[in-house]
């Protein structure tokens, strides 16, 4: 391998939700914590479950599986503890996930235009080609709000 | 040689939160916002039936003055099963009451962390944020968040006509059936 080849390396922590695994740049990753309690209180934000205390800080956790494979995550081992970009501003989000998460370099494949907004590039590891996630647009945030508002004005424009 | 003062601490601000029960979800609201608490029982005297399309929280309004009180159901408003309250704070500087089934404790919070920005739904609305008490995560709710300006608007719109006692109709009640 050469120098500017290795260059090319990046880390990713590779997380399982059920029976498929996916990447997220090692650099977005803040913890791995073990599973804790669940805070529940009315919101009506879908893919937020709660939150959960971590080192004083209130985490909300989203499940990502559910979008991903189409499955609940239902045996829940960790929460892989990601960092969630709101502009210049970032905060974490809890994604749970079953199994051991793994760190590996690889090289990363930059998602084409038609890629889900979800990916935001593709690895392969041992074999697999595996999906590296796009933090900021699988988990909802303010962008989620006016995406829901332009698409109610543009139903009404197309009534 | 010079002994370093020693530094002064300043205490830890602080503010007083009732924290209030709907239907087992545990709340908290700033003391200061809180004009009165009554029961419900207190208010069946003076309040009339009110009853706007498409908000169903709010079935009773008070009376007080040349001003109104809705009084809006904590549970309909979080959208958890309904129950009847038992009792209702009334929101400083709002026009709202709000029906709770009962007051959990009185305590002190030193830290109110902003609602995570995941939440991005009327949530942001409802609550100033979040504490915890007792290890435990509480959302502390903002007093303006219960009836927006159309929803008051929408209220006014189908407010009933004054009784011939003006701030007192003994018909009426605030059960939330």
């Amino acid at each position: 391998m050469t120098v500017s080849a290795e260059l090319e390396l990046q880390s990713f922590v590779l997380l399982r939700l059920g029976e498929r695994r996916f990447a997220v740049p090692a650099n977005q990753i803040a913890e791995l914590v073990a599973p804790s309690r669940v805070f529940k209180f009315p919101h009506r934000t879908a893919q937020i479950e709660g939150v959960i205390l971590r080192r004083g800080r209130i985490v909300p956790v989203c499940d990502v599986a559910e979008s991903l494979t189409g499955r609940k995550v239902t045996s829940r081992r960790l929460y892989l503890l990601a960092v969630r970009h709101y502009g210049a501003q970032t905060e974490w989000v809890a994604l749970p996930v079953t199994g051991e998460c793994e760190l590996i370099n690889a090289e990363m494949t930059v998602a084409a235009e038609s890629d889900a907004p979800h990916v935001a590039g593709w690895l392969s590891h041992a074999g697999d080609v595996i999906e590296v996630l796009n933090i900021d647009a699988i988990t909802p945030g303010p962008g989620e709000m006016r995406a829901e508002g332009e698409a109610t004005v543009a139903v009404e424009a197309r009534l | 040689m010079r002994v370093a003062a020693p530094a002064k601490t300043s205490p830890a601000r602080t503010e007083q939160i009732i924290v209030f029960r709907i239907c087992g979800e545990l709340f908290a609201v700033s003391s200061a916002s809180v004009q009165e608490v009554r029961s419900t029982d207190s208010f069946s005297g003076s309040s009339t039936e009110i009853s706007a399309p498409g908000l169903r929280k709010v079935r009773h309004v008070v009376r007080r003055g040349d001003r109104s009180l809705f009084i809006v159901s904590g549970a309909l408003h979080f959208d958890l099963p309904p129950s009847p309250g038992t009792l209702v704070f009334v929101l400083r500087k709002t026009r709202t009451a709000l029906l709770v089934d009962g007051i959990e404790k009185m305590t002190a919070m030193s830290r109110l962390q902003a609602l995570p920005k995941s939440f991005c739904h009327e949530e942001r609305l409802w609550y100033r944020g979040l504490t915890t008490v007792d290890q435990t995560v509480i959302p502390v709710v903002n007093p303006e968040g219960f009836l927006s300006p159309e929803e008051l608007a929408l209220l006014d719109a189908f407010m009933p006509p004054p009784a011939g006692r003006d701030v007192e109709n003994t018909e009426g009640t605030v059960s939330d059936s």
